[in-house]
């Protein structure tokens, strides 16, 4: 199991949740992946992206303009 | 969202495509600008898969979508929107999908007679053979005006229980949505592409007639989403934030254009595009002027910074509303 970065500021919806799906699509169950955005739009579709798919939101930040969202990765 | 719902209800296993073209209207605008009364934000295919409780798979298609747009064998709508092509596109991208991933069918929520291009009985079949989807392609809410498809004879569908909605008119498929209960739906097809919008095709004419070719990169899309354009001159445009939400994306582009800001009154960021000389730089900043807080004011300071980051002040008269003729307006 490990932890990725993924660094999708200044992209706009939907291109964090879509650079956020394909990038799980080349992890494994049981990793963790950090997404970096500054889209607030983020906020909203990466978790709805996530519920539909069955992977687990672990936590979200917003700090300022920017907003993290930390995700573990599902067999589903 | 309907015509996957008709297959849920047969019990058939339903996954989403979403395709991502840079010209959606959703996404993007929602993150640009201020909308006071804005619904609370949120990406429509996604929240009808969560309704529907079934997978969505958003697939950017940008690069490969530029030949749609560029060079559509069958035209143009009304405006830049090439909706036959575009359909043929996105149901051989389905096509491709399914077939990578083990699926035996595409369906699709066009209703014959709904739309005036890409929904006719003589285009329907025009898509599904340019996809190459060909009797894999299921309407499940028009299906029965329509052949059998190979779902249909394969008894994978009961035909009997798919629909025969017909025409513009959308009173069926609302009827259809309050009997699943649906009471919130994502906007009907037509109004989310921003090449059905005719001052946005204009603004993309005004690129490529410029330009001297019909060429864009993605960056050039989204431009033409935000702010006021107007053209003063052939040989330069203007992006005009319209409010702060515009300024802070166009803040992210400076760099890549000579812009204008008001230092002594408040007012938009304004990009632009185009080769300028010393009268044209006037002329730009008499209107940047115009645009911000200062526009009554005898006269307004700006900062004019070029793509090497060199900046200069700048003091003028802002321009008149009278004085700016409609034409210039994209």
């Amino acid at each position: 199991m490990s932890h990725f970065v993924l660094d999708a500021r200044y992209l706009l919806c939907p291109m964090p949740v879509i650079r956020t799906q394909n990038r799980i699509a080349e992890l494994s169950p049981g990793d963790t992946l950090e997404v970096q955005a500054t889209d607030p739009g983020a906020l909203h579709d990466i978790p709805a992206w996530c519920r539909v798919h069955g992977h687990v939101i672990v936590s979200i930040a917003h700090a300022d303009k920017e907003v993290s969202i930390t995700l573990r990765v599902t067999a589903a | 969202m309907l015509a996957a719902k008709v297959m849920l209800e047969q019990g058939i296993h339903v996954e989403g495509i979403n395709f991502y073209t840079g010209f959606c209207v959703e996404g993007h605008t929602h993150a640009i600008r201020n909308h006071e009364h804005a619904k609370p934000k949120r990406n429509n295919a996604l929240w009808t898969a969560e309704q529907l409780g079934i997978k969505l798979h958003i697939i950017e298609v940008i690069e490969e979508y530029k030949d749609v747009v560029i060079n559509p064998k069958h035209g143009y709508g009304a405006n830049l929107n090439p909706c036959l092509d575009c359909k043929g596109f996105m149901v051989r991208k389905a096509r491709e999908w399914m077939e990578k991933n083990g699926f035996d069918f595409i369906i699709t929520g066009e209703v014959l007679g709904q739309r005036p291009m890409s929904q006719r009985r003589d285009t329907m079949p025009v898509v599904a053979r340019e996809s190459g989807a060909f009797d894999k392609l299921l309407r499940p809410l028009c299906a029965k005006l329509l052949p059998e498809t190979l779902p249909e004879r394969e008894g994978w569908v009961d035909r009997s229980k798919l629909l025969d909605f017909n025409g513009r008119s959308r009173k069926p498929q609302m009827a259809l949505a309050a009997k699943y209960g649906f009471k919130d739906y994502a906007q009907p097809a037509g109004g989310c592409c921003f090449l059905t919008n005719e001052q946005y095709s204009h603004k993309l004419a005004d690129l490529w007639s410029t330009r001297g070719s019909k060429q864009y990169e993605f960056d050039d899309i989204m431009l033409l989403k935000v702010g006021r354009h107007l053209r003063p001159r052939p040989n330069f445009k203007l992006i005009v934030g319209r409010d702060e939400g515009e300024n802070n994306f166009l803040e992210g582009y400076r760099k890549r254009f000579i812009h204008l800001h008001a230092t002594s009154h408040e007012g938009p960021l304004v990009l632009i595009d185009g080769t300028v000389n010393e009268e044209d730089l006037e002329l730009a900043a008499r209107l940047t002027a115009r645009f911000g807080k200062g526009r009554e004011a005898e006269s307004v300071t700006l900062t004019m910074t070029d793509m090497q980051g060199n900046s200069r002040e700048l003091r003028v008269a802002p321009m008149l509303a009278n004085e700016i003729p409609p034409e210039w307006y994209l």
